[in-house]
């Protein structure tokens, strides 16, 4: 038993290997038009609602937390707590999804859906509402926004499959397929929850913070 | 080997720290630092965040080694994919093209 549970736990591993590596192109591409574009970016770095980003990243956090508590209570045997906080997981998944959801709005109502994503509805920002400096191209601007939905997008995504999993655990939990002697599928998905957690560790510093200081110094 | 479990104790002072970590990261944006110490203070704190949440969330600290093992190596192919490209970006117009 304890080798299949260690077994199960190192697939996991070698998924969120591939899953860093996934990510891990979208974070060099990012990288590469940062260091190419850094007005640019700064720009529309600081266009983005940093209240709701880190609100979000509480939330996640938050759910990275309960996440951990529903597994402790499943190995300690305290079916109902694990119910519990399997339950709360899947609300603030669904807390962060409606969040994002405010954020993109945002982003449809200001034309800053890169491209023509949204038919009828281009890529078409209000330059003075951006504080476009002299000599920065709206063209790098939307690459901006290119990556973030990619990236966010791609985590929210993710965090929607999450959310469907947590549901499958949660309804065998109240089926009492889970004991202290075996809880694989409850810990495995804790190990999903917790690495998309720390994907949005790093997006929001990366996507929503850099550029803040620069706020004032630019046109 | 039997599973080690990890108490809420530990788990609640994780959560305080990330809670702590995010405002911090907050705080650090809005100063202005020399050169490009923005970016590094930003990432310092995110991977300490990342590093508390796979230790302990993620019960790496308490196990096997090949877990470890795993995710070094992960690791070790990103740094790859990120030297060898940033290299090539960093140097392109240092010779003129003939």
């Amino acid at each position: 038993m304890e080798q299949q549970r260690e077994a199960g736990t190192l697939g996991m591993w070698v998924f969120l290997v591939t899953e860093i590596m996934f990510f891990g192109g979208m974070f060099l591409a990012y990288t590469l038009y940062r260091y190419q574009y850094p007005e640019a970016f700064a720009v529309a770095s600081n266009h983005l609602d940093i209240r709701l980003g880190a609100i979000n990243t509480v939330v996640l956090i938050f759910s990275s937390f309960t996440m951990a508590m529903a597994v402790f209570s499943t190995q300690v045997g305290k079916r109902l707590n694990s119910i519990i906080f399997l339950l709360v997981t899947m609300a603030l998944g669904l807390t962060f999804l409606a969040i994002k959801a405010v954020e993109y709005h945002d982003k449809y109502v200001s034309n800053l859906i890169p491209g023509t994503l949204i038919p009828g509805h281009p890529f078409n920002p209000n330059v003075h509402e951006l504080h476009l400096p002299p000599g920065v191209a709206t063209g790098n601007v939307e690459m901006f926004y290119w990556i973030y939905f990619a990236m966010t997008g791609m985590h929210a995504l993710h965090m929607i499959i999450g959310v469907g999993i947590l549901t499958v655990i949660t309804i065998l939990a109240a089926r009492r397929c889970f004991s202290p002697e075996y809880h694989a599928p409850v810990e495995i998905t804790g190990l999903y929850w917790h690495f998309v957690d720390i994907v949005w560790i790093f997006l929001f510093p990366l996507l929503y913070l850099l550029g803040r200081h620069l706020e004032g110094h630019m046109g | 080997m039997s599973e080690h479990i990890v108490y809420p104790r530990v788990y609640v002072a994780i959560f305080l720290a990330l809670l702590a970590g995010t405002g911090l990261t907050v705080l650090a944006a809005f100063r202005d630092f020399p050169g490009p110490l923005n970016a590094v203070v930003a990432l310092t704190i995110a991977v300490v965040k990342a590093t508390l949440v796979v230790l302990y969330f993620m019960h790496v600290r308490y196990s096997p080694r090949l877990i470890g093992l795993v995710i070094a190596a992960a690791l070790f192919w990103l740094a790859i994919m990120f030297a060898l490209t940033i290299s090539d970006y960093s140097t392109r117009g240092w010779l003129p093209v003939m």
